[in-house]
């Protein structure tokens, strides 16, 4: 029997976090590495030498073992999206490698493994393939003319003779065949320009064997053991325990610490950081439960007073100003909507949102004694966690490492570092290690929140009911004022996360206008799956959606008339959705039909709800198709699943998802109200994948924004009644009547 | 602080802890066990689900004393190799995305299969209220639906 953690450590559990027995790990095998970097820099591309004269520095991406095991860094994090399998795919297929031999491993946080070249590395806006494939196909492709020059040399025949299939390097005249893990060693010694960029024969689709196909997932046999994988489950020597308390209202801070700090049951510190005290303990629920038993005094806030209502108002009142930025103008819009045939005026909004990771949010820190700081956090960004731990602490980026786990769900969240400045602040103030956890009612109520936004829609009709005249007006905070490494808000004064789906419309309308005001309430805002496009879809989908009942058309056939002249991507996408729906054919008995079209980060998706409204004007969702067209995509079995997933998140906020504010605070503390979509609301959904072997675009976040408005016209079908505010919940729907 | 003598995955354990210490955070702190997660502390969503004498519990209400002198089994304890019929129908049916509330699933629908051997689609679906923020309830059900397959052929 023992008591102590250390010895109750499950086998293969380091005393250290698994990231470094992870690290150590490796080390033991034998070290393959790429010559220098060709694949960052442009010249690589240019076909310019492969490394800078003189460099003896190795890349790092991909080490082949003795045992012919490969193991493949990777610089995007893994929240659930399935890059941890896709972006090893690319480097396999080129690499021909055995596919049974990839290992995957967080690449460690030096600016070196960055794809790009530059010093950022983020793994947001479903870029994580569509941005790297080159790349990703060249560091396989590299490696592969090594095995083939190092084999090549072993034999004493010329590269030419020699190809590299399954693993190995085979010379079919001499029928002699080297598996990579016996060629390892040799590939290792070869000189720095054993490979020339401009050599480098990158495959086309038709010959990959890998991309393309459905393959399993690399981390689900992980991700079903229980093993420790998360920021969460790291495990640091000595390490302490911690907690925090947030000011409920936002920009409030303690101004009773001193106070309390003197009165703390033993064993327990308290810190004082900005807007929140942290308890740091010998457990994390010790420590929750002295932060929260303190008498905590807060200052005023910055949202002191502050209700939904207010901030509606707010918006409503700023979507009429004449003079708000202008995003979108063709033609005369307003002289032209005077003068159509038809009209519609309309405003559409939609709150706050959480993100509610299913991870809370954590950190684990250590302030070392010489100053440097060594943190391990599931980030979307570890180059960005690096930068802002540097620019808070004036600690040198070479004096931090950042150690990315997996995610527990990331949906923009985790594109921010304010537990990681808790956390350094925590082990600072204590001398050791620091976990820092946040409640679930900590994530819930100081999110940064998907905005809040109305917006003001015209459309006018001819006398054939086509569009004529189109004009959006809205209001929202800014995401972008605070993102400055992003380009900050436009110059125009238009920050384009607002606008993103909204003004940039692919239906033809020969007089737009749309324009976008900021309003700033104080309340953080940030990027959350699919970002501007998770309101702007509800609005402008639901509001084509009006036009076509007010022009007495079929919603399909109406959105696709207004495609089929410069669209034929997105007509392809409508038509496949349409026809797996059997949207030609009536809904069964007491359900009804809507669809919805959108474009987010490259990729089209289009998506058809089904729906009934029970007696008491309950909906349910009964099944989803989802027809997407993401260009080229390298796992078809992830793509379906993140439109599984896209759906869901859209559904869970669409239903009932809202954060609201009274008095300055946010309301909702935990699951039970915010929900998210339950195991029995689960839709039958159905994805197809649309081919257009177009570039290739995003996936994590496309499958989100057509669903609200596709379940919103659903449920217009089935009771008649027009939903313009998300989420439905705050409607009271008639009795269905859609028999 | 006490004494508290737990058996866990089949070994006797005791932690210095204060008894009203929920069960799942002495499991992940004082006993190394991990994979058992935290995702609300209040057992709205069941990422921290375990099993006390073949039953499920949220292991985030549970204080460690209601544990004592009763048989804990975390997913860790499930199999030392995915060789649990529940874990190969998830692999098969490749179910994670994230994976964060994954181990709550796995315990929810093993210990149904436990309670229930000839359990039905419908019994276990009944029976997992626990929560996925990714939206991996389509999978979960195709793998529920090879769980009581496998359970069924006694491959376990």
């Amino acid at each position: 029997m023992t008591t102590d953690l250390e010895k109750n450590l499950p086998t293969g559990l380091s005393r250290r976090s698994f990231v470094q027995s992870a690290a150590a790990a490796a080390g033991l095998v034998l070290g393959f590495h790429l010559p220098g970097n060709p694949m960052r820099r442009a010249e690589a591309f240019a076909g310019a030498a492969p490394a800078n004269k003189g460099e003896s520095r190795l890349n790092t991406w991909l080490r082949i073992a003795t045992d012919g095991t490969i193991t493949i860094y990777v610089a995007r994090s893994e929240m659930g999206q399935g890059i941890y399998t896709a972006m090893p795919m690319l480097v396999a297929e080129e690499l021909e490698a055995d596919w049974t031999k990839i290992r995957v491993e967080p690449s460690p946080s030096d600016a070196e493994f960055n794809y790009s070249g530059r010093p950022m590395e983020i793994t947001g806006g479903s870029s994580s393939i569509n941005s790297n494939w080159e790349i990703l196909q060249r560091i396989g492709a590299t490696a592969r003319h090594m095995m083939i020059a190092a084999a090549a040399k072993q034999w004493g025949v010329t590269p030419d003779s020699c190809r590299a299939e399954q693993g190995a390097v085979v010379h079919a005249s001499s029928g002699r065949k080297a598996s990579y893990g016996e060629l390892a060693t040799l590939a290792a010694a070869l000189p720095a320009d054993a490979v020339n960029a401009k050599e480098l024969k990158l495959k086309t689709p038709a010959e990959y064997k890998i991309v393309g196909k459905p393959t399993k997932r690399l981390d689900t046999p992980a991700k079903v053991s229980g093993k420790p994988l998360f920021g969460i489950d790291v495990v640091v020597p000595d390490m302490r325990y911690a907690a925090v308390r947030h000011s409920p209202v936002f920009g409030g801070e303690c101004s009773n610490f001193d106070a309390l700090a003197k009165a703390l049951p033993e064993g327990t510190t308290l810190v004082k950081v900005a807007g929140a005290v942290i308890a740091v303990a010998d457990g994390w629920w010790k420590a929750k439960t002295v932060v929260e038993g303190l008498d905590v005094k807060w200052t005023q806030g910055t949202t002191a007073g502050l209700s939904s209502a207010a901030i509606e108002k707010k918006l409503r009142a700023a979507t009429a100003g004449k003079a708000n930025p202008t995003a979108t103008t063709k033609g005369e819009a307003l002289k032209e909507l005077s003068k159509a045939k038809k009209k519609l005026e309309v405003e559409y909004s939609t709150p706050f949102l959480a993100h509610t990771a299913m991870e809370p949010m954590n950190c684990t820190a250590h302030v070392k004694p010489d100053g440097g700081i060594e943190l391990w956090v599931g980030t979307q960004s570890h180059t960005l966690t690096k930068l802002v731990a540097s620019m808070a602490t004036k600690v040198p980026q070479e004096q931090i490492v950042v150690h990315t786990t997996y995610l527990g769900g990331g949906f923009g969240r985790r594109a921010e570092n304010d537990v990681v400045l808790q956390a350094i602040e925590a082990s600072k103030a204590v001398g050791k290690p620091v976990k820092l956890i946040w409640s679930r009612q900590e994530d819930v109520q100081h999110d940064f929140y998907r905005p809040a936004s109305v917006v003001k829609m015209r459309g006018g009709l001819d006398a054939e009911g086509r569009p004529v005249a189109f004009t959006a007006s809205i209001a929202s905070p800014s995401i972008l004022q605070r993102w400055t490494i992003f380009g900050g808000v436009g110059k125009g004064g238009i920050d384009f996360t607002t606008i993103e789906g909204l003004a940039d419309i692919k239906y033809e309308c020969p007089h737009q206008l749309v324009q976008a005001a900021i309003v700033d309430l104080g309340v953080p805002v940030g990027f959350w799956r699919s970002v501007g496009s998770s309101h702007n879809a509800f609005y402008l989908e639901s509001f084509i959606d009006e036009l076509a009942h007010a022009a007495k058309q079929d919603p399909y056939k109406f959105r696709r008339g207004l495609l089929e002249k410069s669209h034929p991507r997105f007509v392809k996408v409508l038509d496949t959705v349409a026809k797996m729906s059997g949207w030609e054919t009536p809904a069964p008995a007491g359900r009804a039909r809507g669809i919805a079209i959108a474009e987010s980060f490259g990729t089209i998706v289009a998506e058809v709800a089904e729906v009934s409204v029970s007696a008491s004007g309950q909906p349910t969702v009964h099944k989803v198709w989802v027809a997407v067209d993401c260009g080229r995509y390298v796992n078809p079995d992830t793509v379906i699943a993140q439109m599984e997933g896209g759906v869901v998140y859209g559904l869970s906020a669409a239903l009932r998802g809202k954060i609201t504010l009274s008095n300055g605070r946010v309301e909702q503390t935990n699951f039970h109200d915010y929900t998210m979509l339950a195991p029995h609301e689960m839709p039958e959904i159905t994805v197809e994948i649309v081919e257009s072997g177009a570039n290739p675009g995003g996936v994590g976040e496309p499958g989100t924004p057509p669903i609200a408005p596709a379940v919103a016209n659903a449920l217009f079908a089935a009771t008649g009644k027009r939903i313009r505010s998300l989420p439905f919940s705050n409607h009271k729907l008639p009795g269905g009547k859609a028999t | 602080m006490s004494s508290q003598t737990l058996k866990v995955n089949g070994k006797e354990v005791s932690v210095e802890v204060d008894p009203s210490t929920p069960l799942l955070w002495v499991l992940r702190e004082k006993l190394g066990l991990l994979g058992t997660r935290f995702g609300c502390g209040q057992g709205l969503c069941g990422a921290c689900t375990v099993h006390i004498n073949g039953t499920a519990v949220r292991s985030c209400l549970t204080p460690v004393v209601a544990a004592t002198n009763n048989e804990v089994t975390t997913i860790e304890g499930l199999s030392p190799d995915n060789s649990h019929p529940v874990q190969k129908a998830w692999i098969e049916a490749d179910a994670p995305q994230c994976g964060y509330c994954q181990s709550g699933q796995i315990m929810a629908c093993a210990a149904v299969l436990k309670a229930k051997p000839q359990a039905t689609e419908a019994d276990v679906k009944e029976a997992m209220t626990n929560l996925c923020r990714c939206g991996t309830y389509g999978r979960i059900q195709k793998a529920v639906k090879i769980a009581i397959k496998l359970n069924n052929e006694g491959k376990v």
